[in-house]
């Protein structure tokens, strides 16, 4: 399944990973047989329409789950590390923010309003690195503020003394300062203008420069995520639709869903009227059998009542019966996946 | 520390808060200086009264400074006692083999209405044969009343209105029957013609009264001291009850016991109640199931009962009732609210945040849960402790109080077993009862205002 070797190369690798919830009348199918690749000092873009399982697949990955699991099975490599396989505890105290920090959807409220910002900051750090003197840490929080553009001056502030784009920068401050090789934002700038997203970007692309973090961004935000994204990761039904590479994808994007997607981004030059995708994506109670895209797709054909397998094409990842002919190989089967999960 | 300062500098604006300040600080102070002056085993000591403690105050008297209320002044008890320097004359002469003593005692009367009682108590000292005494009472205006004679003993003491003898000569001297406190003190002039009237008409003669008495012993080396004691009606600053005992030892000691059951009780309770809810919240599932079920059930178990049933087949004991207190109202309703404020709470961003960097479930409970209600949980605390106060003092009033301890509810019940209302002794009721209200109103002025400076909602602007 992963493209080539060794997981050692790679800051995430992600076989066969799937998350159902359980609810009273049904499961939900959140996060279905996903498997992908992020090479190191690089940055994914998730992308897709809400509610296609991006939240969710960002959850698996730091194992934040609610109550109602259903079915969390898959391998996981985070840094080279098979993180499925540790328990809760150890996943605790050995992964989270070691391996893989997050930034949380609502970053804006994630800051504890009771604690002082360098409290709050400090506080992975104490959790993390025992032993660590408070000085130390202290050190730690002002050159992360430092870095990600936070006045010395706010460190003794509370989170309600600060606009929108400083809590934001103090939550990734947070979930840098114990240098973690991936970092899973879920919609970092979504409550945010413009102005400051595009400082926030910058943030981040400072720190992939300089640290060589890897990013899983999860977006619905395909233009400005563009600025710093290396892959693109399209989910779609809980899905994954195709995995490319940025260049290749912004030029030209293979799923017909992504096709459409992209042709529903408002463009700064050129005349085209906007696009949009008729219909909306189906519930993840009942998924249809086959592609789920079929109903809403245009190019559908008697054969998307299969469900496709994940197509290799060079480096991209498909998962669509047009590339059945064009392929290398195929990465995974639907009956390959159900023989290895159950 | 600057949260303390802002915190006191805004409750600064609430005069309630300053007055509910005070009073509980007053009586901090009060129960520090009881504890310190009258140690515990001396304050039981006290309290469990025996006679030989006791026996220098009057029964039933209300306090010394409700005279400033009465027309009538009521004595207070004059208590003469030879042993001490230059308060009897003294006087020493040989007789056969022993010897004469002559001791006279004095005191000046001036209250408006009759003493209780009147009693001579001997302390002799003697061989062979007891010291015999021959007694007379000498009034302002001069008439000389014999009180009798009698031999003395260890621990023998003369009660004046017990002896007939002196009763009879009192009918014969004044051509009335009244009994000895009232005949011996009865002004002259105010005695009415006819024996048969009623005696509320007679009045005490004010002036300086003579007790004189003439002791012979049978050996040289014998002594003997008198102790005179003119019970008055009042006493104190708060007055006796029926054992003689000092009602001030038991309101005293009524503070510090009132205030470690409430502020224990409360402290604990809240405490536990909400670290218990947030655990539950926490964990979720059968915990929390768990939880609430057994909250439930409490819920439904008749409270009083079992305190009573703990009381009669357990022990009286005040921390025994505490415990069991405390083990019924931990699973109590403020469970099912802090539960509802720890939900809300549990789905907030910062704790999932705190969750994904790793901070552990105890962290979360006792860092980010709990820090983040315990200012809505200090008002309904000091709000919560007289409500503790007042139950320990109804335990006592039912008769499950403590059988050692001086406690408020205590003296309320020895009152009222003693029918001290019907009496008229309303002071007996309403000292424990007043400093209960007082109590009660400092925890509440206190508990409002606080509840005013931590919940926004309510805040003055």
């Amino acid at each position: 399944m992963v493209p080539s070797a060794d997981v050692q190369d790679y800051a995430l690798v992600v076989e066969d990973l799937v998350l159902y919830f359980r609810l009273t009348h049904g499961v939900v199918q959140a996060v279905d047989h996903v498997s992908f690749a992020l090479k190191k000092n690089r940055a994914v873009v998730v992308i897709g329409e809400s509610g296609c399982g991006k939240t969710s697949m960002g959850r698996a990955l730091t194992r934040l789950l609610p109550r109602n699991v259903d079915r969390y099975t898959g391998k996981v490599f985070i840094d080279g590390v098979e993180t499925m396989a540790l328990d809760d505890e150890t996943y605790r105290q050995d992964v989270r923010w070691i391996k893989i920090s997050q930034v949380p959807q609502a970053a804006m409220n994630a800051l504890n309003p009771v604690l002082k910002l360098k409290d709050q900051v400090m506080e992975p750090l104490l959790l993390h690195e025992k032993g660590i003197s408070t000085e130390t840490a202290l050190e730690r929080v002002h050159e992360v503020f430092d870095f990600v553009g936070v006045p010395d001056g706010f460190i003794e502030r509370y989170p309600f003394e600060l606009s929108g784009g400083m809590r934001q920068r103090v939550v990734i401050a947070m979930a840098l300062i114990t240098n973690p090789a991936v970092i899973v934002l879920d919609e970092p700038t979504s409550a945010l203008d413009v102005l400051t997203q595009a400082n926030i970007y910058n943030v981040l692309k400072r720190i992939k420069w300089e640290k060589g973090t890897s990013f899983v961004l999860i977006t619905h935000d395909v233009a400005t995520s563009s600025e710093l994204a290396d892959d693109v990761l399209v989910m779609y039904a809980g899905h994954m639709m195709e995995y490319s590479s940025a260049e290749e994808f912004f030029v030209e994007p293979l799923h017909p869903y992504a096709k459409m997607l992209m042709a529903a981004v408002p463009k700064l030059h050129g005349d085209e009227e906007l696009q949009f995708i008729p219909g909306k994506p189906p519930s993840l109670l009942s998924p249809p059998t086959g592609c789920r895209f079929a109903d809403r797709c245009p190019m559908a054909t008697d054969q998307c009542k299969i469900e496709p397998p994940t197509f290799r094409l060079g480096d991209r990842l498909v998962k669509c019966w047009l590339y059945e002919k064009e392929a290398d190989e195929i990465v995974s089967s639907p009956e390959a996946l159900a023989g290895v999960s159950s | 520390m600057g949260f303390f300062k802002s915190f006191f500098r805004e409750l600064k604006y609430y005069p309630s808060a300053i007055v509910g300040s005070l009073i509980i600080l007053g009586l901090l102070v009060l129960s520090i200086y009881t504890v310190i002056s009258i140690p515990y085993s001396k304050a039981i000591v006290l309290w469990r009264g025996s006679s030989e403690l006791w026996y220098k105050n009057p029964k039933t008297a209300p306090p010394a400074w409700t005279n400033y209320f009465r027309t009538k002044k009521l004595p207070e008890t004059i208590d003469l006692d030879s042993r001490q320097e230059g308060v009897a004359e003294r006087a020493e002469k040989p007789l056969g083999k022993g010897k004469q003593i002559d001791l006279e005692f004095q005191f000046d009367y001036t209250a408006d209405e009759f003493p209780d009682d009147v009693v001579l108590y001997f302390y002799p000292s003697y061989g062979e044969k007891k010291p015999f005494v021959t007694g007379k009472w000498i009034t302002p205006d001069g008439r000389e009343i014999r009180l009798g004679n009698f031999t003395t003993e260890r621990g023998y003491s003369f009660r004046f209105t017990q002896d007939q003898s002196l009763e009879r000569r009192l009918k014969r001297l004044l051509k009335m029957e009244l009994p000895a406190e009232m005949g011996l003190f009865a002004d002259p002039a105010t005695l009415p013609e006819d024996p048969e009237a009623p005696k509320d008409q007679v009045k005490p003669l004010k002036g300086r009264y003579t007790v004189h008495l003439t002791v012979t012993t049978f050996a040289p080396e014998d002594e003997i001291d008198a102790e005179l004691l003119v019970y008055g009606k009042v006493h104190g600053i708060a007055g006796t009850d029926h054992l003689r005992r000092d009602l001030k030892i038991g309101l005293l000691w009524g503070i510090p016991v009132a205030m470690a059951f409430g502020l224990i009780s409360a402290l604990v309770i809240g405490l536990a109640t909400m670290i218990i809810a947030a655990f539950g919240v926490w964990y979720g599932g059968v915990v929390d199931d768990l939880i609430q079920r057994l909250t439930e059930i409490n819920m439904v178990l008749p409270f009083l009962p079992i305190l009573i049933m703990v009381g009669i087949f357990i022990s009286r004991s005040l921390w025994t009732i505490m415990l069991v207190t405390i083990a019924l109202s931990i699973f109590g309703g403020s469970i099912k609210s802090y539960r509802a404020m720890f939900l809300q709470l549990r789905a907030a961003p910062y704790i999932e945040a705190a969750q994904a960097y790793g901070a552990s479930n105890r962290r979360i409970i006792f860092l980010y849960l709990i820090p983040r209600i315990l200012p809505m949980l200090i008002p309904g605390f000091i709000s919560a402790i007289p409500s503790f106060v007042f139950l320990e003092a109804s335990l006592a009033v039912l008769g499950i109080g403590d059988p050692v301890l001086p406690t408020w509810g205590k003296i309320i019940q020895d009152a009222q077993a003693n029918a001290a209302l019907y009496k008229g002794l309303f002071y007996w009721i309403l000292e424990p009862s007043v400093l209960l209200m007082v109590t009660g109103l400092g925890f509440a002025l206190l508990g409002f205002a606080l509840d005013r400076v931590f919940n926004p909602r309510l805040r003055q602007e």
